[in-house]
């Protein structure tokens, strides 16, 4: 059976870990290399890259880190943040990174969706989406720009959208769970997981062991994503996985 | 000599580091001539099957992979590479063309999934294997490996399948027949048993004699 994976995200900016709370606050954690290497042996079952650096010097370093990281890990990783053109997804996954997340740049363009799937493939493009309730509506809405600009997109909509587009998988982060510990979003993921036929990870919001396996047997998410708590050792992989497998979830 | 075929699908340099830190000696090359002095090729891919034949053919590679195949020569097919072993596939198949005609080197087809589960197929599912005596798995223990595909490899004979997975049907999860094999995962990005299994091809390349 097909495995839940559990995957810690690394935020890199000018090569060197960072991660922000509420996307702000932005705290030193190590070489990104390391750290990857260290989530590979506690038995991280995919990683992801978020680069934020501003710079083009910065996003320049990201592909070394890419490079490096991929000779020294054997587990798959994805990496996203500034990636603007096939152009771009084509350097990334030459340096040796097994998927592109993209987030503001599938919303200003979404022929990249379709045009990156054509090239390289469904699997190679994860399409990260930004969803924070809203209450007017009384539905998610899509936000861009690390998660600034509101779009006037429905979540649900847009992740049938990437889907017919092309994407592979779907990166859900909820903005009103992140930086809170409080758990998933679990009727957000829910609402997208159910209507989709790719895999969804679900993010934003991890703060014990057991919200992982709440959101993969609540909302139906096909992965798990989390940063500081596995960055600041309050939970380990090792600690998340037991939860889950005696919960009956299929765990590697 | 490990040729690793690079005919522009998709990354090599995983797979390529994966050999070289088994201790094993990859070359990645363009050159389908080089594949005489081969002692093992290794065909990589990720991509759409169309495309990957079309590059084989434009490139030369079609001719000299089968007569080293059909020679005896050790070759691993990984992920599409498996796949391009087969007789034909469905991927992206037009009423006026059919499908896409493969190496022919194992037969079977090659079909999309049909079932309600959600594709791709991606992640880590478990091995199990058909004949825990066969030279390429004895001894490794069955676990997780890392899968990402949307169609998947129908043997024509049961025999040619060396393991399969659990995802709404048993999947062809490798094949072999002779000195020819397939990985439908990514062995480069499976973990301890992934860098077994290709521990185990490279022993046993290093033991034939062609």
């Amino acid at each position: 059976m097909l495995a839940k994976r559990i995957i810690p995200c690394l935020d890199v900016k000018d090569g060197r870990v960072v991660k922000g709370v509420n996307f702000v606050n932005l705290r030193d954690a190590g070489d990104p290399v390391e750290l990857a290497e260290i989530y590979d042996r506690e038995g991280a079952d995919e990683l992801v890259f978020l680069d934020i650096s501003a710079s083009h010097e910065g996003r320049e370093t990201m592909v070394d880190v890419v490079r490096k990281t991929a000779g020294e890990i054997s587990i798959p990783f994805t990496v996203g943040g500034g990636i603007r053109t096939v152009e771009d997804m084509k350097r990334m996954l030459r340096a040796g990174a097994d998927k592109i997340g993209i987030n503001t740049a599938a919303v200003v363009n979404p022929q990249l969706v379709a045009d990156g799937s054509r090239w390289f493939g469904a699997q190679c493009i994860v399409v990260a989406i930004d969803g924070r309730w809203n209450a007017q509506w009384n539905d998610w809405e899509v936000y861009t720009h690390g998660g600034r600009t509101p779009t006037g997109i429905h979540v649900v909509q847009w992740a049938q959208e990437v889907e017919r587009l092309g994407a592979g998988e779907l990166l859900l982060t909820s903005m009103d769970a992140d930086g809170t510990k409080d758990g998933f979003d679990i009727a957000m993921t829910a609402a997208v997981s159910k209507v989709t036929g790719i895999p969804v990870i679900a993010s934003g919001g991890a703060g014990k062991k057991e919200h992982f396996a709440d959101v993969f047997t609540q909302a139906g998410a096909d992965a798990g994503l989390a940063a500081t708590i596995f960055h600041y050792k309050e939970i380990s992989i090792a600690e998340v996985k037991a939860d889950a497998r005696a919960k009956g979830v299929p765990i590697r | 000599m490990i040729v690793v075929v690079d005919y522009g699908m998709g990354n090599l340099h995983s797979v390529t580091q994966a050999l070289k830190k088994i201790g094993a000696e990859p070359v990645v090359s363009d050159d389908p001539t080089l594949l005489a002095q081969a002692t093992a090729i290794v065909l990589p891919g990720v991509g759409a099957f169309g495309d990957a034949m079309n590059n084989l053919r434009e490139q030369g590679w079609i001719e000299p992979l089968k007569a080293a195949a059909n020679s005896g020569k050790p070759f691993l097919g990984i992920c599409l590479g498996m796949q391009l072993l087969g007789d034909t596939s469905e991927e992206h198949a037009t009423p006026e063309e059919g499908d896409h005609a493969g190496l022919g080197i194992i037969p079977g087809k090659v079909v999309r999934f049909t079932h309600e589960l959600k594709i791709p197929h991606m992640g880590w599912n478990e091995l199990v294997w058909a004949d825990p005596q066969q030279p390429l798995v004895q001894g490794i223990e069955e676990g997780h490996v890392y899968f990402v595909h949307s169609y998947h490899f129908v043997a024509t004979e049961q025999t040619d399948v060396l393991a399969t997975c659990d995802y709404g049907h048993p999947v062809t999860a490798m094949i072999g027949r002779g000195t020819v094999y397939g990985m439908q995962f990514h062995p480069e990005k499976s973990g301890d048993l992934g860098k077994q299994l290709l521990e185990r091809f490279v022993a046993l390349s290093a033991e034939i004699k062609f």
